[in-house]
């Protein structure tokens, strides 16, 4: 069932598009950037992005802070939203519940085919902007005065090798935190036959939950906000690492992964499929 | 095949399935009928395990379902409430995809059996166009290729022939009665009294949610004692049948009587041209009209 999920998941022309979609959006901003003559003073337009006009293998990390507040959890929140409102919609969930493939077993099915397509999103994100933010930017050799080096956010300077291990740490901190986000589409999904309202009721909670985030009066459910630590993959880039919001991350992460992941197979596995 | 014990099904404040007990034997041909809303579906959904029963038992195969349902749906083929496929890939992708979904679906004779499938239900030759350029009549077919996918022992099939042609309801009527013929035991539900008594060997009706009969067609359709006689002297048969008529309708006279060919004797030696003479039987529609009363989808006012 899990191959079966994977392979229908690239046989998905939507899938495609909406991959397509995330790596536009940084190769746009990157070309604004390379035309006008001006570096964006530091904080406008996203994290990172005064540094890579120094040096362009630093895109792939402006591209992720690019994407990763609306169009990623877009993204996630439609392909969760859709994995068993879809299928009871066109009909086929009858169809594989008869095959028979357990209920439980096509639930994690569905939430590896939705790691899957994060992982695979986020990585092709980073190589076409790595791509374009070489091309356009150079590697900043010049610069430094030492070939693909880069300077993090602290000012210390990072090696390729280093970069590229930080970026690897990023990359897997931000699939956890859009797992954490998707399996709420996934449960939403459970509860009805409507993939587009599962997909909006995630993005709602989304919306709430950055809304409150910059809200003082909010400040005592602050640390239990699914987006709170999203950014925190940002302190891969500091000189040494910080790690107190990553691990705090990846902890709340994990706990939205277990409760809502346990409401979804809770409600699944016990209700009357009608469709 | 399939036994049920008792089955109820509630959805909040309607009962669905009341008390229902089903015996379907290995090799039957069952006809399960009913009204629309009468309760097949959820039924059909309850033997498969999509919709868990309130109260009741239900064995399919020899298995308590929905405990063990996983061991026995791999010997059972579906069809429910139409055929339904992902409208962007071909038929056969579709079922390729399905088979490689559960347990049983040998790999190495994936491809044979798919052909052999579509083979059967009359698709073999259909190109690689996604389904949802196919015609209704082509899906339903694919939804039955989907069913006998793994040769099952038993066919669940759910108003199988909606949106066939009367061409395409005569091939599936065919198909179903060949496969019956090497072992696969039907079980069809369906509002078409038609095609049920063409088809099948046992009936099942359903009413309002409970089973008001259960026999073999031939017991439904019993000679009724009388017999059918047209003829252009219905006047003068009158006169010779004498206390044996029953009922005349114009040229046709209903005469109780057990035996046609001594009736006809007796006609022709008075003098009585018999154009057409046969035994009463009942219909399977007068059955079903007798035992259940018009479906959900008819809303009258209430009398107040």
């Amino acid at each position: 069932m899990i191959t079966v999920e994977l392979r229908k998941l690239m046989l998905r022309p939507r899938m495609w598009v909406s991959v397509l979609l995330l790596c536009l959006l940084p190769a746009i901003v990157a070309v604004f950037l390379a035309t006008a003559d001006f570096p964006p003073p530091p904080g406008q337009g996203g994290a990172f992005l005064s540094a890579v006009l120094r040096n362009g293998s630093l895109y792939p990390a402006a591209a992720l802070a690019l994407v990763l507040p609306v169009f990623l959890p877009l993204a996630v929140a439609v392909l969760a939203g859709d994995a068993v409102a879809g299928e009871s919609a066109t009909g086929t969930l009858r169809y594989l519940l008869v095959r028979p493939v357990g209920r439980t077993h096509l639930l994690l099915a569905k939430l590896i085919a939705l790691c899957a397509f994060i992982v695979l999103a986020i990585l092709l994100v980073v190589i076409t902007s790595l791509v374009v933010g070489v091309i356009l930017f150079g590697t900043g050799a010049e610069a430094v005065g030492q070939p693909g080096a880069v300077t993090s956010l602290s000012g210390v300077t990072l090696s390729p090798a280093e970069l590229a291990l930080r970026l690897l740490g990023s990359i897997g901190y931000i699939v956890v935190s859009m797992l954490g986000f998707g399996v709420i589409a996934l449960f939403l999904s459970t509860l009805t036959d409507s993939g587009l309202g599962a997909a909006l009721g995630a993005l709602a909670v989304l919306i709430t939950s950055s809304v409150l985030q910059t809200l003082d009066a909010a400040a005592p459910i602050k640390a239990y906000l699914p987006t709170n630590y999203w950014l925190a993959w940002i302190d891969f880039f500091r000189d040494p690492v910080f790690w107190h919001s990553i691990t705090n991350g990846l902890l709340l992460q994990a706990g939205y992964l277990v409760v809502f992941f346990g409401a979804a197979w809770a409600n699944f596995a016990t209700r009357d499929v009608t469709a | 095949m399939i036994v049920t014990r008792a089955l109820t099904k509630r959805f909040d404040r309607v009962t669905a399935v009341d008390q229902v007990d089903l015996h379907v034997r290995e090799g039957d041909r069952y006809g399960f009928l009913g009204p629309n809303g009468s309760g097949k579906t959820t039924l059909v959904r309850m033997l498969l395990g999509l919709v868990y029963a309130t109260s009741g038992e239900i064995e399919l195969l020899g298995r308590p379902v929905p405990r063990r349902i996983g061991e026995v749906l791999g010997e059972v083929g579906a069809l429910v409430e139409g055929p339904a496929a992902y409208p962007h890939l071909s038929g056969r992708t579709n079922l390729a995809l399905l088979d490689a979904a559960g347990p049983g679906g040998d790999r190495r004779t994936r491809k044979q059996r798919i052909e052999e499938s579509l083979e059967r239900v009359g698709l073999a030759g259909v190109d690689r166009r996604p389904v949802k350029a196919y015609s209704l009549g082509m899906r339903q077919r694919l939804g039955l290729a989907a069913a006998l996918l793994r040769r099952p022992r038993l066919l669940v099939l759910d108003e199988p022939t909606n949106a066939l042609d009367p061409q395409g309801i005569r091939e599936i009527r065919e198909l179903l009665i060949d496969l019956n013929r090497s072992g696969t035991t039907v079980f069809l539900s369906s509002h078409l009294l038609a095609e049920v008594e063409q088809l099948c060997t046992r009936v099942g009706v359903v009413d309002r949610g409970r089973l008001v009969l259960e026999d073999e067609l031939a017991g439904i359709r019993s000679p009724t004692g009388r017999v059918v006689v047209d003829t252009p002297d219905a006047a003068d048969a009158v006169r010779v049948l004498d206390g044996q008529l029953e009922h005349r309708e114009g040229e046709r006279l209903f005469v109780r009587h057990d035996d046609p060919a001594s009736l006809n004797a007796a006609l022709v030696t008075a003098g009585i041209r018999v154009a057409e003479i046969v035994t009463e039987r009942r219909t399977l529609e007068q059955v079903v009209l007798e035992v259940t009363s018009s479906g959900s989808d008819r809303v009258d006012r209430s009398v107040t």
